[in-house]
Order: structure tokens, then sequence, then C-alpha cells
């Protein structure tokens, strides 16, 4: 799996969790650049990523999560 | 929407939430608007996003308000303004053994130490429940608690004095023992349904750690579905008839081919036996006034010779309506239903060929289909749907069946007659009208805010709300109940007209289909204008509030005689009756004679 496909299933995740087909996600994406990523949704964001990529992150890795990079070098590591 | 029938894809639910919430807002539909205070001792967001959308797909718009984390007990006993002012319909307590502040922990505790432990956490929560319903007055649901995944001793945990299983085992009995003793309580069983997910699965403690749920977030919707099922069921939206396929449904085989001694009913096979169990299953559902109908291709005949057959535990007369023939099975239901007075919305329909599970759902879009692929799928899907969600058990749901014999009873006497009031005449009809008394509140709630049809209205109360206008002066109340030669009707007819000087505004005016063309709505007229005479009131204003499912009442006002004042676009209108020249109209139902007489 490498960046892009991660960052093509990603996109489909985000855009199906904020039903905002026109989202696109990068590396760099913070929860700044999305008006609804907030703590509540971003409980609903993590779960959805994890049944994507048939994984699950740790607590450290959910609570410290800065962008999508670091989401992706995750999936990278242990997504299917 | 079949994304959000039982049963559902929790992930898939939570992750297109914002569009499926969107989808359902966009079809237009008319709802029921409820607002319910959830008042959680964990998390509740996502909760009360997947209530959403269920109470949204069942015809009600929720608006929700929630209490900061684990602020349940401080919001209800030492109150809350903002939740005062933003007045509850229903309360959902979302508590969870997470909440047990006294369950045990030392195996040196004696019986009296536990029994104490058990007073101190059933008073904790019973000073929540009073001073909620003291405050609110509304519906209350409770959580039950589920039990541990981890036990430090085995099996003892649940046996042991000492146990926590035990003790939860014992807050259960004092949960269900509260709701048995009171009304307007409910108990959601998250304990059989953290059992039916699987503990394994139920508990996350990740979960906890992070975000503070009490549960896994993908049994959100599970819980979700469980508490809504219970809300749908208070406003009335509950199924109320199960139609039924015949060949491979009720039995296996086909009766028309295989005749009736081919057919697989009874201990014999355990294909036979497997379909006995779905029949006494259903004949319970049948003890508790769900309608069963047939709904079957086949010649009459042979559904009947499959019904007769000697190990057939559902016979023809446990059926309110068969529909037994070759037309299209979306047209029997409909035709069922319109002989009991229902709308199609209110049934159920199982059969094990999906083809016609298809045409059915594209056709009726408001009726449940459930695919009989086999009668344990069936007993899953029927069950854990939970449409006959119970809520008030009524005496009236219990002889609903009985009342359904009583009209078939009747429609056969009324052919025995070429004039129609000869036959409203012989049903020998008694009418007892009289403003609501207390004893009656909970079916003339019930009444109100299931009635669809014969509804000028259709407002809807609460049990508080209905209580505070059963005090109110300016109120003129009607409730009437209606019995003949075949038997009691129980309550049928509810009326709430608002006094203003001269003038009585009638807010509600609603009628049971089960005794349409009785001319009850006469009986009632008369005696609110007897009432409205009495009060020194000149003139009735009557509105007619259109919806999807009360054309049948499009034109009473103007049947009675009364005068129309105004008529909206939307096909709601207004109109006066002056009570000057009056005359009664009841001519059939003898009413308020105390006397009653049955054959």
């Amino acid at each position: 799996m490498n960046d892009q496909d991660i960052i093509t299933r990603l996109n489909s995740v985000f855009r199906d969790v904020f039903d905002d087909d026109s989202l696109s996600v990068n590396e760099n994406t913070t929860s700044a650049d999305i008006e609804d990523w907030d703590s509540i949704e971003h409980i609903n964001l993590i779960s959805a990523v994890e049944d994507e990529f048939s994984m699950q992150f740790r607590m450290r890795e959910v609570s410290g999560m800065k962008n999508v990079g670091e989401m992706i070098a995750i999936i990278k590591e242990r997504g299917q | 929407m079949k994304e959000l029938e039982f049963p559902f894809d929790s992930r898939y639910i939570m992750r297109h939430r914002r569009g499926i919430k969107k989808q359902l807002l966009a079809d237009g539909s008319e709802r029921i608007k409820v607002r319910i205070a959830v008042l959680g001792g964990s998390t509740t967001n996502d909760i009360v996003s997947a209530m959403e959308l269920f109470l949204l797909d069942s015809g009600i718009e929720p608006a929700f308000w929630q209490s900061e984390y684990n602020r349940f007990y401080e919001d209800a006993v030492f109150g809350n303004e903002s939740l005062e002012s933003f007045r509850p319909d229903v309360i959902y307590i979302h508590t969870t053994s997470c909440n047990l502040k006294y369950i045990p922990d030392d195996p040196n505790e004696t019986e009296d130490d536990i029994k104490q432990r058990l007073e101190m956490q059933t008073s904790i929560l019973k000073q929540v429940w009073t001073s909620l319903a003291k405050n609110f007055g509304v519906p209350i649901i409770q959580n039950n608690f589920e039990l541990p995944l981890y036990r430090h001793t085995g099996s003892y945990d649940r046996w042991g004095i000492t146990g926590r299983s035990a003790f939860i085992d014992r807050m259960n009995l004092a949960v269900s023992e509260y709701a048995r003793n009171c009304h307007g309580f409910y108990v959601n069983d998250i304990n059989y349904l953290s059992a039916a997910v699987g503990l394994e699965k139920w508990h996350d403690p990740d979960s906890w750690f992070l975000y503070k749920y009490a549960m896994n977030i993908d049994v959100i919707p599970d819980l979700a579905y469980s508490t809504v099922c219970i809300i749908r069921s208070l406003y009335g939206k509950n199924k109320k008839a199960v139609a039924l396929d015949l060949d491979n449904t009720l039995w296996g085989g086909v009766i028309g081919d295989d005749g009736q001694e081919g057919i697989e009913i009874g201990e014999e096979t355990a294909e036979g036996e497997s379909y006995s169990m779905l029949q006494n299953w259903l004949r319970t559902y049948k003890k508790y006034g769900i309608l069963l109908t047939v709904c079957s291709k086949n010649d009459a005949e042979n559904a009947l010779l499959g019904l007769e057959h000697p190990s057939s535990i559902l016979r023809p007369d446990d059926f309110a309506s068969i529909k037994a023939n070759w037309q299209p099975k979306s047209e029997n239901i409909e035709a069922s239903a319109a002989e009991l007075g229902l709308l199609p919305e209110s049934f159920i329909f199982v059969d094990d060929n999906p083809a016609e599970c298809d045409i059915v759902s594209s056709q009726l879009p408001s009726v449940r289909t459930i695919e009989a692929s086999s009668v344990k799928d069936t007993l899953y899907r029927l069950s854990r749907s939970s449409w006959f969600e119970v809520t008030d058990l009524s005496g009236d749901d219990l002889v609903r069946n009985e009342m359904y014999a009583a009209n078939a009873k009747r429609q056969a006497m009324q052919k025995q007659f070429t004039n129609y009031t000869d036959y409203l005449l012989s049903l020998n009809m008694h009418a007892e009208i009289a403003d609501f008394t207390p004893v009656f509140l909970p079916r003339i709630t019930q009444l109100t805010n299931k009635s669809n049809q014969f509804n000028l209205t259709t407002r809807r109360y609460t049990s508080k709300e209905m209580e505070d206008i059963s005090r109110s002066s300016d109120r003129i109340r009607l409730c009437g109940s209606l019995t003949d030669k075949f038997g009691d009707n129980g309550i049928v007819s509810v009326i709430i007209g608002r006094c203003e000087k001269e003038t009585l505004h009638v807010e509600l005016w609603l009628m049971s289909c089960r005794v349409l063309k009785r001319d009850m709505e006469y009986a009632m007229l008369d005696e609110l204008v007897h009432q409205c005479i009495r009060r020194g009131i000149s003139r009735i204003m009557g509105y007619y509030y259109k919806t999807e499912k009360n054309s049948m009442v499009a034109e009473l006002y103007g049947d009675l005689g009364f005068t129309l004042l105004n008529k909206s676009e939307n096909g709601s209108s207004v109109w006066n009756l002056d009570l000057d020249t009056y005359e009664n109209k009841n001519k059939v139902i003898k009413v308020n004679e105390k006397e009653k007489i049955y054959e």
C-alpha cells in the first residue's frame, strides 16, 4: 500500500464522515482545516478509519495525532 | 430507510450518519417533534446522534439536551436551569455499571454490608427518579445495568454475596421493581442488549479511557436503537399487525402442490417442529394484542386447508383477516388494513420470497418487511426489530383481538339489514361520555398520540400536558366509551375544547377507527353542544388540519352542519357552528344511562 492508495481511501472516509464530497486531504491536513472536525467527530472519524483499514490505533496515537500525515504513517505500518 | 432497519450495519451508519440524516430530513414526511433530555453518567454524544437517525426514520423529529459529562445526579436532584428551560417531553437516563459507585470490592464484607451498599446505591437513583418525576412529570427511560467483562473470582462473582455480578443482578431487580410500580418509568434493558451483542464486544475499556464512553463505540447504534424502540412505542409508532405468507413461511412446503398431508408442521420432522415454534411464537404476539393476518398467493380453500392441519397451532379464527388469492400482496395488505381500520404503516409483512418482500416495500414503503429465509431468522428479526415494544400494556391491548372478532360479528349482522339505521339500532349501543377522570388519563393520552385517521387536528400531548389539561378550568373535555351487544370497545373518542368568552375552540377531536359509521361522532357532538350551552357558550369553532392520513375527516365539520369560514391552500380549514338552533343528531346510541345491557 503506497501513500497515494492510503490517501485515496482516507479521502473517501473523510468525505463520508463529514458528508462533504469536495474534501481532499493530504499529509498536512489538520483538524483546523476541516470545520466540523472537533473532538466529538474525531472519535467517529478514528473509528471509521480503523474500520476502513482493519486496524486499531493505540490510545497514545489517538490522542497525539497532529495531522493526516501521522495517520498515514501509522496506517502504512499496520493497516490492511 | 433500509440502512436503519434491524439488523443494521453499525459502522456504516456511524460513518455515513451526516449523509443519512440529510437524506431523512429531505424526504418531506411529517414527523412528531419530541424534546429528549439525555442525562448521562458517561459520554452521550454519539448515542444521541445515532438515536436521532433511528427516530427520524420512525417519524419522530427529536431535539436533544445533554447533561455535562457525568452530571446526571446533580442535574436531576439540584436542578439545572438550561434543562428546565428545555422543557423535555422524555428523559433518558444513560447510566451503566460504570456509575455504580457502591459496587462491592471486598470479599470480607458481610451480607449486611452488601445490603447497605444496595440501599445507598438505589437511594441515589431513586432521588434522581423522584425529583425528575416531580419537576418534569414526563416519561423517564432508565438503563438497567450490564454485567462486567472482567471478574476476579470466575463464576463466584455471580453467586457469592460480595461479587460484582451478584450486586448488578440485585440492582437490576430493584430497577425493574421500581418500574413495575411507577407509571411513566421505563427500563432500557442494556443487560439483555449487552448479552445479545456479547460482553466481549460490548465492553471496550479503551473507549472509556479515551472518550469516557461506557461501551465500545461499535455497539452505540444498538444501544441507541434499543432506546428509540421505547420512545417510538410511547409515541404510538409501534406496529399493530403481522401479515403472514403461508407456504414456506408458516409451514414447510406448498399446500397447493403437496396437499394437507404433505406440508411440514408439527413434531414429526425438524422442519415441522421449527414451524410449530414459529406459530406458537406468533400466537403469543396475538395475546399481547398484535393482530395476525394472512397474505398468501393461494386459493382460499387451500389456505384454510393448511391452517386446519391437525398440527397447526394457528387456526383460521386466529387471524383478523385472511387474504388468500392471486392479487398483488401490497393490495391485499391494503385491503386487510382497511378492513381492520388500520393504516398499512401499522403492518409488518413476513414472506419467504424476497421478490414479494421487494414488491410490498416498493408499493407500500411504510410497511416493514421480513424475509423469512428460515424460522430462526424470522424469529430473530421479528423479535430484535422490537416493533412491539411494550410501554403501557393497557387492558385495551390485551383484548384487541376480541374486539376485532366482535367487529366481524357486527359485519355479519349488518348483512341481515337492508336499512343501516335499523342495523345500528339492533346493536343496542350505549355510550358513556364524560369529563376526563384520572384513571382514564393513560388511555386518553395513548389514544391521542396514536390516532391518525379520524383526527381533526392531530395534536399530540405528553402525559404531563394531558394532566395539566385535565385540571384546566377553561377547557371542556370529553372522553367517550362505547358498548354494544357484542362487547365493550372501551374509550374510543376524545374531544378537548378551549373556552374563550362565548366561543369554544375545538383543539382536539379524534375517534378510534374501529367505531367508524356507528354515529358515535353525533353522540360526542351532542354532548359537547350540551356542555357548551350550560357554560353559556354560543358558538363552536372547528379546525381541520390536513395531514397525510386524516383526509377521512376533511369534510366532517361540513357534514355536521358547520359553516366553512376559511380554507387554506394546504387543505386545512376553519368552521363555525352557532348553537342557538342546534338539534341533537344522535338517534341510535343511548348516552349516559347507567344500566348497560349485555346479551
